[in-house]
């Protein structure tokens, strides 16, 4: 039988505030456990929670994005549920009203097609702390459990998209693309190996062409794109074995292992909280007027897809390298800078995606933490456009620029003495030396037919490039020989 | 001078009669004598209370004496203070000591006041007899067989006796105004979002607000004065000017229009209550009221839609008391859930479980909808009642309790408890503020003339209230219980 597969995506973001959702405290990470917890965030008796601007606005920037209803009002209730490191014994979300409507999302797949996916909703909520087991066993086989309330009450944004994708690949596109719009907008540094962004899958098979849906599995603490795709491939994989072996896939929610790259049962159904969500008695409404969104509306900055538009249309790039030049706010911002210093953006789009990728990869490195910086890369770029130095010496010159060798290309240039020899007079004494070097060479070059001399005179061009140690013009030096070896024969 | 009421003390204090510290020497020592007959402080804090009178002295020496400063008062178990226990009345909190003070605590600090100590009360407010209390029944002073009322049983005891001039309270469903009416004493509840409700102990949040509790209506309003007020820490508390209470205290009458609700007067009304309400009713014709007969139709169904609405946000408000950062902790957990089950289970009393269990219940799937939606329908309508009302008529008089204070331990059946707030319980869901003056005795046990109005109209309840006090002595009577030990 053929099977389908329906995927769809719970996102959370941590959204950037400098404070958390609902106390003053601070939320950067990393602080010693529990230095960033006020008495709100510890849910001491009597607090009370005051909702952060800063994270109505980023949720609304994210609707926004995404083109999806913003309504006028909406609503904070409380998910009850008990959990030591859930201080108030509530979560303060929103489940009947979120803050973002429906919306959609588009994205790219590996074949140049995009897909529309669509966004169900997306809501504001506070985060939990963190148990840290880890650190407190005692190695007698009954560990203790460690609190640490920092991240509580840190503001998430969770994204919940419809069953609208058939393949892991679509998913982990999905996930990227929300990823691009969040730090696009800067609502979220989007690092995912420090928990700001989080994603829950929904999976489930079906037979090819069968309408329902099939019983769905919910993998619970998937924290990459690549793990996305393996915790889906493995489930979809379990599911249908399971299906074919007329078994039945039950509705549970289950927690992938990165280690074993497999999905486990972590509660069925039936084990699954009565959250009793209510709205919260201590948060007013949050009433949004059109004045507000329509601000917001028009200081959101370039997204993804209109820029990656924009790079075809003005700039005449191509699809593949609009999309890849795009993909993130850094990569984009970056190629703008080059092409800004150099006045080319198809030399840019070049150098950003070869010399540039190609060291960040070797080093493991971002963009945005590139030694070479734009304006240095846009300069060297301008130097191989105005002649300065040719191809092969920008080369060395990016690679001292990497090292820190000189603060600019032209001091890299200068220093090294890779400036291009366009003086005939210089070039002509070396091409001279090199023929009387060379007579062999030059004999077979005269007694060849004249069409097969054009790849003979690589030879000579070679020697004379070494001589000048790459700083001869190879255009200049390519004609000069010519009249040269032909005025001999 | 512990007959005295705030504003006759603020005078001694401006005309030098008396120090701070003589006065707040003199209350402690009446705590100590007394207070273990009636039970109505679960702390007093004898050296801060020297400490603030001392700072209050020394404020007014240098020029720098506001309307309250030196003044003493108690405090609800329910605020929490700076480096003070503060256990809600609740075994569950016996060793909380509250690292911040609540709003209410740090105005009346700012106004100068004295605080002696924090007043027992039925746990986490939930009750109305002061019996539901891990510290014990609160006696009333009028009689040492009857109860206080609750929940703010202790404040209501404590002014009642003497022991201090006025005490905080707080209102969930008549948790003022029927320990007021019960003591003889005059208990004000704000216009929900009137005072900040930060660092006051949830019971129900939609519900919960705090007001003074004092011998007069005048030592009210300058109570009120120092609390009221928008708090950006509170964000249902509003945004909204706060008048001079004490400004409109004396204006006349004439003309005013009062609603008796049809719905206070019927069956389960003590007729000796009765009587004396319809009594009080005519000093305020004499006064030159009018009075007319008006319809809360939907009266009947606030206890019910009460006890869904409290009980399921207490059910969410109560899950962080769970044993893991702070409050009791049952000794050796075996795991989790034992710790969980376990530290709740000790932690709590009857009553607080019972309405956990409601709330939980109510909240749950299936039933949301059917309790919880429903109730809050109802509640709309019952508000929509009292705005009705308040087109005809400028205020609401009835009694605020269906009997004077009954014996402890005569309510054994918790619904009949919970009919006690028959007439005090509506004012919550709807959000508007009332107040309980003494009007009268019955059978030797107080009777309080409750006065509604309009949301906001807590100056236009002072003056009702006060005009009546300038009319009437019942506010003056002391217990026996007082005088004895004067």
């Amino acid at each position: 039988m053929q099977w389908e597969t329906v995927i769809g995506l719970e996102v959370h973001v941590q959204l950037a505030t400098r404070s958390k959702i609902f106390s003053g405290a601070s939320t950067a990470f990393g602080a010693e456990p529990n230095t960033q917890a006020c008495a709100i965030d510890l849910g001491l008796p009597g607090v009370l929670p005051v909702l952060n601007e800063q994270a109505v606005a980023m949720a609304v920037q994210f609707g926004l994005a995404i083109h999806a209803e913003i309504p006028e009002v909406s609503v904070f209730d409380r998910k009850n549920y008990f959990y030591p490191d859930l201080p108030k014994g509530y979560q303060t979300s929103q489940m009947y009203q979120p803050i973002v409507g429906p919306g959609e999302v588009e994205i790219s797949l590996d074949d140049g097609s995009t897909k529309r996916v669509r966004v169900h909703h997306a809501h504001l909520e506070e985060d939990a702390g963190k148990s840290l087991h880890e650190l407190f066993s005692n190695g007698r086989g009954h560990g203790m459990t460690g609190i640490d309330l920092n991240r509580a009450g840190t503001p998430l944004l969770e994204i919940v998209s419809e069953p609208d994708m058939r393949s892991a690949k679509e998913a982990a596109a999905y996930l990227r693309a929300i990823h691009s719009i969040v730090t696009y907008l800067g609502i979220s540094d989007g690092n995912m190996a420090e928990g700001s962004m989080r994603c829950d899958v929904n999976v489930s098979v079906r037979p090819t062409g069968q309408a329902a849906f099939g019983t769905r599995a919910e993998i619970k603490n998937v924290n990459s794109f690549r793990f996305v795709e393996r915790a889906i491939e493995f489930e979809v994989e379990r599911q249908v074995e399971l299906l074919e072996d007329g078994g039945e896939v039950i509705q549970e929610t289950r927690l992938f292992d990165p280690e074993r790259s497999e999905t486990r049962s972590m509660r069925t159904k039936e084990q699954a909280n009565d959250y009793r969500y209510f709205p919260c008695p201590d948060l007013l409404p949050v009433v949004l007027d059109q004045a507000y969104v329509d601000h917001l509306r028009e200081t959101l900055p370039e997204l993804p897809d209109e820029k990656r538009a924009r790079f075809q249309s003005e700039l005449g790039l191509s699809a593949y390298d609009a999309s890849v030049l795009s993909a993130s706010r850094d990569m984009a911002e970056y190629f703008e800078a080059v092409k800004a210093a150099c006045g080319d953006a198809k030399q840019a789009a070049n150098w950003v995606q070869g010399e540039l990728s190609g060291a960040l990869n070797r080093e493991g490195l971002a963009i945005a933490d590139s030694p070479v910086s734009a304006r240095q890369l846009g300069e060297l770029i301008g130097r191989v456009m105005d002649d300065t130095i040719s191809g092969k010496a920008a080369k060395q010159v990016f690679q001292a620029l990497w090292h820190g060798e000189g603060v600019s290309a032209d001091e890299v240039i200068e220093a090294k003495g890779l400036k291009q020899v366009t003086d005939t007079g210089a070039i002509e004494a070396m091409i001279d030396q090199v023929i009387a070097d060379s007579p062999a060479q030059v004999a077979q070059y005269c007694d060849a037919e004249p069409e097969k001399r054009g790849k003979m005179i690589g030879y000579f061009v070679g020697q004379v490039m070494k001589a000048s140690r790459g700083t001869a013009n190879p255009q200049q030096v390519n004609a000069l020989l010519k009249e040269k070896l032909d005025a001999l024969c | 001078m512990h007959d005295k009421t705030l504003s006759e003390l603020a005078d001694g204090l401006a005309f030098g009669e008396f120090s701070s510290r003589e006065l707040t020497q003199h209350l402690l020592g009446r705590i100590d004598r007394l207070d273990g007959a009636l039970n109505s402080f679960i702390t007093v804090t004898f050296d801060q209370a020297l400490a603030a009178a001392d700072a209050a002295d020394a404020a007014r020496a240098a020029g720098q004496a506001g309307p309250l400063t030196g003044l003493p008062l108690a405090l609800k178990d329910i605020f929490c203070t700076r480096g003070v226990k503060t256990s809600a009345g609740s075994k569950m909190l016996d060793t909380f000591v509250s690292p911040y003070d609540a709003t209410v605590v740090e105005k009346l600090a700012a106004a100068g006041t004295v605080s002696l100590g924090k007043t027992n009360m039925d746990e986490f407010a939930m009750g109305s007899s002061n019996e539901n209390s891990h510290y014990g029944a609160v006696k009333n002073p009028w009689d040492l067989a009857a109860v206080p009322g609750g929940s703010s049983g202790g404040s209501a005891a404590a002014v009642a006796a003497g022991l201090v001039p006025a005490a905080m309270g707080t209102d969930t469903g008549g948790s003022i105004r029927q320990p007021a009416a019960f003591c003889g004493i005059t208990g004000l509840k704000p216009t929900y979002g009137r005072v900040s409700r930060y660092g006051i102990i949830a019971y129900a949040s939609s519900l919960d607000q705090a007001g003074p509790m004092a011998r007069t209506a005048e030592d009210c309003a300058l109570l009120l004065n120092a609390i009221a007020g928008h708090d950006l820490r509170d964000s249902t508390s509003v945004a909204r000017g706060v008048p001079d209470y004490t400004a409109e205290l004396d204006a006349p009458l004439t003309g005013l229009k009062i609603g008796l609700p049809r719905e206070y007067f019927g069956e389960g009304l003590d007729p000796a209550v009765a009587a004396t309400v319809h009594e009080a009713i005519k000093v305020y014709e004499s006064l030159g009221a009018t009075v007319r007969e008006v319809s809360l139709p939907h009266t009947h169904y606030a206890i019910p839609a009460y006890y869904v609405i409290a009980p399921a946000e207490a059910s969410s408000n109560l899950s962080r008391y769970d044993g893991v950062r702070f409050g009791h902790r049952c000794d050796n957990p075996r795991d989790l859930i034992d710790l969980y089950q376990r530290s709740r289970a000790e932690g709590f009393g009857e009553e607080v479980k019972r309405r956990i269990l409601i709330g939980t219940h109510t909240l749950s799937e299936g039933f949301f909808d059917a309790y919880y939606k429903k109730a809050q329908q109802v509640r709309r309508l019952i508000r929509q009642d009292f705005l009705d009302a308040f087109e005809q008529v400028d205020v609401l008089m009835g009694p605020a309790s269906p009997t004077p204070a009954f014996d402890l331990g005569a309510n054994k059946d918790p619904v009949s408890m919970y009919l006690q707030d028959i007439y005090t319980i509506a004012v919550n869901l709807a959000g508007i503020p009332g107040i309980s003056v003494p009007a009268g005795l019955a059978n030797g046990r107080p009777v309080g003339l409750q006065v509604l109005g309009t949301h906001f109209a807590e100056e236009r309840l002072l003056n009702v209230a006060h005009r009546f006090q300038q009319t009437t002595d019942w506010h003056l009577r002391r217990p026996a219980f007082a005088e004895e030990n004067a």
